[in-house]
């Protein structure tokens, strides 16, 4: 899957925060000096890291960190493939659902989360805030909502890796995972 | 007792029933007992002595006449004039008319000739015909002469030529020549060597092993007393479901009526041969009929199997040498062995002879129990002997082999019932169950019932059969309840073709059989399912609006 | 297999020869060929569950496990073919998506053989919907504890008690993907009176399903230890 973009300039990637610890976020950014060599040839478009609001049209490459666990993310995923070229899931919480498909297991999760989180935890005024976003009734990885190209497993993922798949597609080659995957 | 004294029983035998003008035969099997089989049965000993005919009369329980759907069945010789669902209420007209008066009375006959016509009936030669809780019945039919000619005139070596050269092969699903089995066991070096007899017939809608043994279980004895000359065993055992209370109950009397008559135990027939034989009983696990599953339980184990090499030829039971055979094949023996193997071999396909028994059931006019040659036409079985589809519905598909088999469309009836053109159209003659789907049936829906049951009888030993069919059966459960993707086709097939190539056992293999079918002769149904999220046949989508 | 004929086969094209009754996977491994497996473990009785073991012999349509499957004269092994790396691709995905298998959260992360594997093979993702057990965890015992919703039923626990220490403490219940391992009659390991403590089944897990509590994983693994008892007791 090519990622060279048709006018010449730069490759248009963004980078996703979803239900994650921004972990992956920190291993994106652990690339240190390499990053240097890597924004020569991306521009970042969208990020938490960078200061845009929406999602923009026609981006490259969308790296997505988390799974999917309210409907506010499950609307921005849909929204964003529909946006993106190549969209790859970077991290075990987008790969597999990992910590954050804990609350799986039970059934009613989404009630029981909040329950936890909100009622059981606190003494004062303890209330389910209103604002959230509703959550899901499981915590899903991004596979299973839209089509992913490209996988990078890891809690987090290692910065070579990152580096080693990036690179990989910017030069219109197909990583490969074999031996360099590494859950957890 | 040697070969003189069994000629002289079956003499004596004879002329006991040739006193009787009729015979009343009473089909006592499983299929006729819920209608009130034993009922009728004793109002015809009533009917009988009430108008002092029980001297020209016998009244005889027997086993499976063939014809399931219509019991209680009542088969008067001679004439084999067959009556369909006999009452207690209309016994004593059958006997006034029949047997006092000669005429048989003709609103109660089975009047379906088409069903016996295309069958062939070498298995179940004397079902319905003796009765099974008699050893002199099945004497006088013959029985145990071909266990007395192997002791007196033929070397076990002989007996297997006799075997191989019939063709015969195994009737539990697989085909293996049974011949070729019997001398593998035989050429083994270890002793004590074992035979164990496979009656664990676990399939939804088969009944074929279960009725065998319960109209016939002296077949199966005399079957396996040869085999145990052949390959020089001097034990066997009958792994048979505990599920089935009067097949239990047949073989127990036979076993007891064959000791009795020094036909098992030491010295049988005044010779040195010797062979004991005992009844194990399954815990009601489908996994346990696989030939490996069935050693460890005879044991006392887990039911679970193990792979082989080692073959149970080399190592089976307590790691000796063991054959496995199923009920039907072992059944076959005493019939080769007195007529020998060319003649058996005049019956059937010149690759693959004989005869088998399926149990046809589903939406089809004629259920029941069926023995056909080799090489009939599933459209010979469904049209002319199951009698088309009833209620003028149309002919949707028939899956032949169980659980496990294949989903066959209309375009596929002139498939011949052998070994290789089930296989080569994807189904399997396995343990012989035909079931038959009219229009009504939606064929994704069938897939995931038959894919459902083998979920549950999956042992739990290897990754393929054990999470590959339940992860198979959440695709199923998207596919029928709207929530499809067109990828899930893809993930199915993929997840299938690995089941079917790497599982451990049988049961694994086969158990994707009916989804690969499906996918290939009803594809656009999961795109229906799929795309459209409608199901022609109103059978999905019902059950998660239930739910909600 | 008193015999000490050896026997010349081939695996991926090398020409190997072994003692006869070696099995595919030892002669592979006595050779330099590694084949997958997660079920079994040297010095305990071949189970051929697992099915990451397979390889093609030239002939045979059928596939065989490599640890149950005697090497014979002339054969034409392959371990390694495009068929059978997706078929433990599969295999992995099954057993990642059977049951809870959360590697960042797990006791044995970093010291498991399925999550080694699942890196090793390049199953960057499961295709199918992962299950979420919920099995109580099991830690009435002093110190040997049993969470389930980890276990892959390769049934090395299993084997290790009850060939090893001798004892059989462990075995399965129920069928299908509800089986179960299980102490003595069902019961919480505490009360189980046969358990002598050994820690054989935690040392031979091959993921964070036994463990021991407090006890750092590095410390508890030992893969080895049926192969180094067995190896002691033959000894004459």
């Amino acid at each position: 899957m090519s990622t060279t973009n048709t006018t010449g300039s730069k490759v248009r990637v963004a980078t996703v925060w979803l239900s994650g610890c921004a972990g992956c976020h920190m291993s994106f950014l652990d690339q240190d000096e390499r990053i240097v060599d890597l924004a020569k040839k991306i521009q970042v478009v969208y990020s938490p890291l960078v200061d845009t609001k929406k999602f923009p049209e026609k981006v490259d490459v969308t790296l997505i960190e988390g799974s999917v666990a309210n409907e506010e993310q499950l609307e921005m995923l849909k929204d964003i493939r529909v946006k993106t070229r190549v969209l790859i899931a970077l991290g075990d919480c987008a790969v597999t659902g990992n910590v954050t498909a804990l609350r799986n297991s039970w059934e009613n999760s989404d009630q029981e989360v909040l329950e936890r989180a909100y009622k059981l935890s606190e003494d004062l005024q303890a209330a389910v805030p209103n604002m959230v976003p509703k959550l899901l009734v499981k915590t899903r990885p991004l596979h299973e909502i839209v089509k992913v190209d490209f996988y990078i497993p890891g809690c987090p993922p290692s910065a070579d890796l990152i580096n080693y798949v990036l690179t990989e597609l910017l030069v219109g080659k197909t990583p490969i995972m074999e031996g360099r995957a590494r859950y957890g | 007792m040697n070969l003189s004294d069994i000629q002289k029983i079956a003499e004596e035998e004879n002329e006991f029933q040739r006193a009787y003008k009729y015979r009343i035969n009473v089909c006592c099997s499983s299929g006729c007992v819920p209608f009130g089989a034993f009922k009728v049965l004793k109002a015809f000993d009533d009917a009988v002595k009430e108008f002092g005919v029980e001297k020209i009369c016998k009244v005889a329980r027997t086993g499976c006449v063939g014809t399931c759907s219509v019991g209680p069945a009542v088969l008067v010789d001679p004439g084999e004039h067959l009556y369909q669902c006999v009452t207690p209420e209309n016994v004593r007209e059958i006997v006034q008319s029949h047997i006092v008066s000669g005429v048989p009375v003709k609103k109660y006959l089975y009047n379906n000739g088409g069903y016996f016509r295309k069958q062939q009936r070498l298995v179940l030669r004397n079902a319905g015909k003796i009765d099974p809780t008699r050893i002199q019945d099945y004497i006088s039919v013959g029985g145990y002469f071909a266990l007395a000619k192997c002791l007196s005139t033929m070397t076990p070596q002989g007996v297997i030529q006799e075997i191989t050269s019939s063709g015969l092969r195994g009737r539990g699903g697989a085909g293996f020549p049974v011949g070729q089995k019997w001398g593998l066991v035989a050429r083994a070096h270890n002793t004590p060597k074992y035979i164990v007899a496979n009656l664990d017939e676990g399939d939804p809608g088969v009944f074929a092993n279960r009725t065998l043994a319960e109209a016939d279980p002296h077949a199966i004895i005399e079957g396996m007393l040869i085999a145990g000359y052949a390959i020089d065993a001097q034990k066997g055992y009958i792994y048979i479901r505990s599920e089935y209370p009067l097949a239990i109950e047949a073989l127990q009397k036979a076993i007891v009526q064959a000791k009795s008559m020094n036909l098992l135990g030491d010295n049988i027939l005044g010779t040195q041969y010797k062979f004991d034989l005992e009844l194990r009983f399954g815990a009601g696990a489908f996994v346990a009929g696989e030939e490996t599953a069935i050693l460890v339980s005879v044991e006392g184990r887990r039911a679970q199997p193990r792979p082989r090499p080692p073959y149970p030829a080399n190592q089976g039971l307590w790691n000796k040498p063991t054959l496995i055979q199923n009920v039907e094949s072992l059944a076959n023996a005493p019939l080769i062995v007195l007529n020998g193997g060319t003649w058996f071999k005049s019956f059937g396909l010149p690759n693959c002879t004989g005869t088998k028994c399926f149990s046809l059931t589903g939406e089809i006019n004629n259920p029941g129990l069926i023995e056909v040659p080799m090489g009939i036409t599933l459209r010979e079985i469904v049209y002319d002997i199951g009698g088309g589809i009833p209620n003028g519905r149309k002919f949707k598909a028939v899956l032949v082999g169980g659980p496990s088999g294949g989903c066959l469309p209309e375009s596929l009836l002139e498939a011949q019932i052998d070994y290789d053109s089930l296989k080569n159209v994807g189904a399997i003659m396995g343990s012989g169950g035909i079931v038959v789907l009219n229009e009504d049936s939606c064929m994704v829906d069938t897939a995931r019932y038959f894919t459902d049951f083998c979920i549950e009888e999956s042992c739990g030993k290897c990754t393929p059969c054990r999470a590959g069919l339940a992860r198979v059966k959440e695709i199923f459960d998207k596919i029928t309840t709207g929530k499809g993707e067109l990828n899930d086709i893809g993930v199915l097939e993929n997840a299938s073709e690995y089941i079917n190539n790497a599982s451990l056992c049988g049961l694994g293999q086969t158990a994707p059989n009916p989804i690969l079918t499906t996918l290939r002769y009803f594809r656009e149904e999961y795109l229906e399912h799929i795309v459209d999220k409608q199901c022609k046949a109103g059978v999905c989508f019902k059950n998660e609006s239930a739910e909600e | 297999m008193t015999t000490n004929s050896t026997i010349t086969l081939k695996i991926d094209g090398v020409q190997i020869s072994v003692p006869e009754g070696t099995t595919i996977l030892k002669a592979a491994k006595n050779n330099g060929i590694l084949i997958p497996t997660l079920c079994d473990l040297e010095g305990l009785t071949p189970y051929g569950g697992c099915r990451l073991c397979l390889v093609e012999v030239t002939g045979s349509p059928k596939l065989f496990p490599a640890c149950t499957t005697p090497a014979n004269s002339g054969m034409e092994v392959t371990t390694n073919s495009e068929r059978l790396k997706n078929y433990r691709k599969m295999a992995i995905q099954m057993l990642m998506s059977e049951r809870v298998h959360i590697c960042a959260v797990c006791v044995a992360n970093d010291h498991c053989e399925l999550q080694a594997l699942a890196n090793q093979l390049g199953v960057d993702h499961v295709a199918f919907e992962r299950n979420f057990t919920r099995e109580p965890i099991d830690s009435s015992h002093g110190f040997l504890v049993i969470d389930r919703n980890r276990c892959i039923l390769c049934t090395r626990c299993i084997r290790v008690c009850d060939k090893i220490e001798g004892v059989h403490t462990l075995d399965l219940k129920k069928r299908s993907k509800n089986t179960e391992v299980i102490m003595d009659l069902d019961e919480f390991w505490g009360d189980s009176c046969s358990c002598t403590g050994c820690r054989k089944c935690a040392k031979v897990c091959p993921v964070g399903a036994i463990y021991i509590e407090g006890e750092a994983i590095t410390q508890t693994k030992n893969r080895d230890v049926a192969e180094f008892i067995t190896a002691r007791r033959n000894r004459k």
